[in-house]
């Protein structure tokens, strides 16, 4: 943000256009002030006793299990193997919804059928709330990997349908005026037009379902038991283990955010006509 | 009228060959029932530029819609070549009001984007020279490699009127093509058209608002008259080419510019 201000100069009124403190400090520099910022209140907080250790351990002992769960990782113990159970299993739930979600996109984004008669039945399943649907994947797929990929999946899979369609619809009247003038078919004016059209919105869609299929994984960790992260995370809590929950949490954010920023490198690389305006650049 | 092309000169039977034949044309659009044409009779020669002007409404983008076979008509025969239109067809060339390139191809392959849809990337590939060509035709020679984010408004629209003509089509369908333009551009780019519709012996129909832009164009002039939209007069244009654009200032021009505004007449302004 420029600000600019009157001053005397020589007997004359001039403007002078100033930059403003913030637009001269670097991101990271920005991003670090408040990141001290925040430890430190937090480290005030409770140093003093003023909220009890249970609820909010201090930033010393979170950074003391963050190091203690890293060098578990690290060695390949059973963190690490919680990990890669997770990982594998919002992997193929997102893997899952992208083949799904794109196929019933295309069905509802492209045929009057999918739009009349499939679309509905799909809004009204997105309005419910999908979580609640975890007991049934786990009495129908076990308590393994494979009921939480189905929770994963089946949260993920809508943004994406959603994203789709719209995307689908994206192509202006001008456009579409002249892939039919020129002769094009159905299929080139999906593949050439709509679809290259639409990615912005269904790496919007994919967006959404990364974050998506996240939580969908972790809720099924919780309700379901088994051998990930989420089933960590759970124990810990149960046993009051407050730095624990935090730092388990902390590297599960990093695996979201591994996802969330494969699919902005996929969209920067696919969609490199489109300089989306997105706050900060990012995402 | 001037006739010092050989093209345009009368053949044996001592009619210039047709290249449209419309006759009792008209359009209703079922959504609303509106009568958008109405008995629309016109004819296009091969190598005139003719021109189509009229208040908006009046229908001149629905008769360009059914001449490039993008709609079907309600009533009437619309015949290209001795063949009635029945669909899109490769030998007519359109161009729109906005350029519409697609922001994921470089210019050159958005030329080349009827060719590739109509038979396939090689044959696309192939036709690479003739769109390196046209572009040094319209001057964009330096221009074929990047993406349209680049161009300017003028340079898209040149770039469009390369996508119309790489498929090397009978007739141009001009739907007011610059009027998305700075007058300054506008200008240019009518001088552009004209130099390549002569130099192509192209024949053309252009929709457009603007009666001098129409004047300074055409060889002749349908005027349209709205609700319902019908032809109401055909106007011969009685000027030397190539125009230029002094001509915009002498006598004749504006006598020919006053008689076309009084045929437009006073619906023309509501
Ligand atoms: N798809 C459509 N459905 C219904 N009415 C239309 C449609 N397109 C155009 N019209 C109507 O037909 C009339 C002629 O439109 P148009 O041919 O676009 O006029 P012009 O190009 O001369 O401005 C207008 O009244 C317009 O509202
Ligand atoms: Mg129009």
């Amino acid at each position: 943000m420029a600000q600019s201000q009157t001053e005397q100069h020589h007997g004359e009124t001039v403007w002078i256009e100033r930059e403003a403190f913030i637009d001269r400090i670097p991101r990271w520099i920005a991003m670090l002030g408040l990141f001290i910022i925040i430890v430190g209140i937090w480290h005030v907080v409770t140093t003093t006793g003023f909220v009890s250790a249970i609820i909010l351990p201090t930033p010393g002992e979170t950074w003391n299990d963050i190091l203690f769960v890293g060098a578990n990782i690290m060695r390949g113990e059973y963190m690490f193997e919680a990990l890669v159970t997770t990982s594998l299993t919002v992997l193929y739930g997102f893997l899952i919804a992208i083949g799904i979600g794109f196929s019933l996109g295309l069905l509802v984004g492209e045929t009057k059928f999918g739009e009349k008669a499939v679309l509905p039945y799909l809004v009204a399943i997105d309005t419910m709330p999908k979580v609640a649907f975890a007991p049934l994947f786990i009495a129908w797929l076990g308590f393994d990997i494979a009921s939480k990929v189905a929770l994963a999946a089946f949260i993920a899979t809508f943004p994406i349908v959603v994203a789709t369609a719209a995307g689908l619809y994206a192509a202006s009247e001008n456009e579409r005026m002249l892939f039919r003038s020129i002769g094009a078919t159905r299929w080139q004016t999906l593949f050439r037009l709509k679809l290259p059209t639409g990615l912005p919105y269904i790496f919007t869609g994919l967006k959404i379902a990364a974050v998506g299929v996240m939580a969908g994984a972790i809720t099924g960790e919780f309700l379901g038991g088994g051998q990930g992260f989420g089933a960590l995370i759970r124990q810990a809590a149960s046993q009051l283990n407050t730095p624990r929950v935090f730092s388990l949490i902390l590297y599960l954010s990093l695996l979201g955010l591994a996802l969330y920023f494969t699919v902005v490198w996929a969209q920067r690389r696919f969609v490199f006509w489109n300089k989306a305006e997105t706050p900060g650049g990012i995402g | 009228m001037q006739m010092t092309n050989p093209h345009l000169a009368p053949d044996a039977t001592g009619q210039r060959h047709p290249v449209y034949e419309i006759s009792g044309l008209s359009k209703t659009y079922a959504r609303n029932s509106l009568v958008a044409l109405k008995g629309v009779d016109l004819t296009l020669h091969k190598g005139e530029f003719v021109s189509v002007i009229g208040s908006s409404g009046c229908g001149k983008s629905t008769l360009l819609k059914i001449m490039a076979g993008l709609m079907p008509p309600t009533t009437g025969r619309v015949m290209l070549e001795g063949k009635p239109v029945m669909g899109p067809r490769s030998d007519i060339g359109m161009m729109f009001q906005h350029a519409t390139l697609l922001p994921w191809k470089t210019t050159i392959d958005n030329i080349l984007l009827p060719i590739e849809m109509r038979e396939g990337r090689q044959a696309a590939r192939n036709a690479t020279d003739r769109a390196t060509a046209l572009l040094e035709l319209v001057g964009l020679g330096k221009f074929g490699n990047v993406y349209p984010a680049e161009l300017s408004g003028g340079m898209a629209q040149r770039a469009a009127i390369c996508r119309m003509l790489i498929a090397e089509p009978a007739v141009l369908l001009l739907d007011e093509p610059f009027s998305a333009l700075d007058e300054l551009n506008r200008d240019f780019m009518n001088m552009e058209l004209q130099r390549i519709c002569l130099e192509r012996e192209a024949t053309a129909f252009l929709v457009t608002h603007s009666i001098a832009e129409a004047v300074l164009l055409s060889d002749r002039i349908y005027v349209m008259k709205p609700r319902p939209g019908r032809i109401d007069q055909n106007i011969k244009i009685d000027l030397p080419r190539p125009r230029n654009l002094d001509m915009i200032n002498t006598e004749k021009f504006g006598q020919i510019v006053h008689h076309i505004r009084s045929a437009l007449g006073s619906e023309a302004f509501n």
